[in-house]
């Protein structure tokens, strides 16, 4: 199969016979999904702010150290490394829960689970680093917009972790009903939008730093 | 999962299943790779007019979030996705707006601002 027949959708010849108003509610999956992708839009729209913010004060260090005295690059190329990677596996666990196949569903969320616990591990690591060198939330604007910013995002991946493992204890206790698979698919869109803030982060907070 | 109904949009991130999906979710990721490996090459090289790198980082940056959004999120602009990419578009135009106004309005602010110096000698 060619790249251009699997990336293009099959035609759907018949998609405008029934006038708008005869056609009834859409199904459940499709209105949980579509609520769902509008919370993270509005998500998105939480990390602009928080996005603006950091783009106006990142200049006032006060006098205190600036990015590149504080970030490593390498370190935030391996965070990027694992979110990217768990972006994917998480992919690959919404195809195996498609599919209804429990031990690949397994594997992969513990795949994606623990690249998360990885780029967690950085993270508070770094932060660490940094408060105890003197360089914490406290010392200048530009700090506290930084901390607020990625510790957003900090946050936000905990919760999926958090997420991600009840998911499992629900795919292990009530197995794949119509309730649980929706709500794995909802798990998969936070996850994708958190990688999407994340390359934000990174080209804005670290490679932007000067 | 039902059959696919074409009278309504698909739900975002859906719509694709199998060897087809994998290869698209692969793809995403080798996209994602080679945009994520160029800005960080971008970020120290000196290979490029010095001003011109924001540019170019904001550049790969909005096409790697565009690979997102087509190979992870399945968001397309073709007739059974209107909803999904007319709230994307909304989100997007609210997103440029809150960054793009404010760093436009502090910017503004802090050239017109009086002198620190000036303002302590009026406060006396």
């Amino acid at each position: 199969m060619s790249l251009v027949d699997a990336l293009t959708e099959p035609g759907t010849p018949d998609s405008g016979d029934t006038p708008i108003s005869e056609r009834g509610p859409a199904p459940l999956p499709i209105v949980v999904a579509f609520g769902f992708w509008l919370f993270l839009l509005s998500d998105i729209v939480l990390f602009s702010a928080l996005f603006a913010a950091y783009a106006v004060l990142s200049g006032q260090t006060d006098g205190g150290p600036a990015g590149p005295q504080l970030f490593n690059r390498t370190n935030v190329l391996i965070e990027t490394g694992c979110l990217l990677t768990s972006s994917f596996t998480c992919g690959l666990l919404t195809l195996s829960i498609e599919a209804r196949n429990r031990l690949a569903t397994y594997l992969w969320a513990a795949v994606t689970f623990a690249l998360g616990v990885v780029f967690l591990a950085f993270e508070l690591t770094e932060f660490g680093r940094m408060v105890a060198g003197g360089a914490g939330p406290t010392r200048s604007a530009f700090l506290s917009a930084f901390f607020t910013l990625v510790g957003t995002h900090g946050l936000h991946v905990t919760v999926g972790l958090a997420w991600l493992a009840t998911m499992m204890a629900q795919v292990a206790t009530l197995g794949f009903r119509p309730m649980v698979v929706r709500r794995l698919l909802c798990f998969s869109l936070f996850w994708h939008a958190l990688d999407i803030v994340w390359i934000g982060v990174f080209t804005i907070v670290y490679l932007g730093a000067h | 999962m039902a059959a696919p109904d074409s009278s309504h949009d698909k739900a975002p991130g859906g719509g694709q299943r199998g060897s087809r999906g994998a290869l698209m979710y692969a793809t995403g990721f080798l996209f994602a790779i080679v945009l994520t490996l160029a800005s960080f090459w971008a970020a120290d090289t000196h290979s490029v007019w010095q001003p011109g790198v924001p540019v170019l980082l904001a550049a790969l940056a909005i096409g790697q979030m565009g690979v997102h959004v087509v190979f992870f999120f399945h968001i397309s602009t073709g007739p059974n996705d209107t909803n999904n990419f007319l709230a994307l578009a909304f989100g997007i135009f609210v997103v440029g707006l809150v960054v793009f106004g404010s760093m436009l309005i502090m910017s503004n602010l802090n050239a017109n601002m009086m002198p620190m110096d000036r303002l302590m000698e009026m406060q006396r």
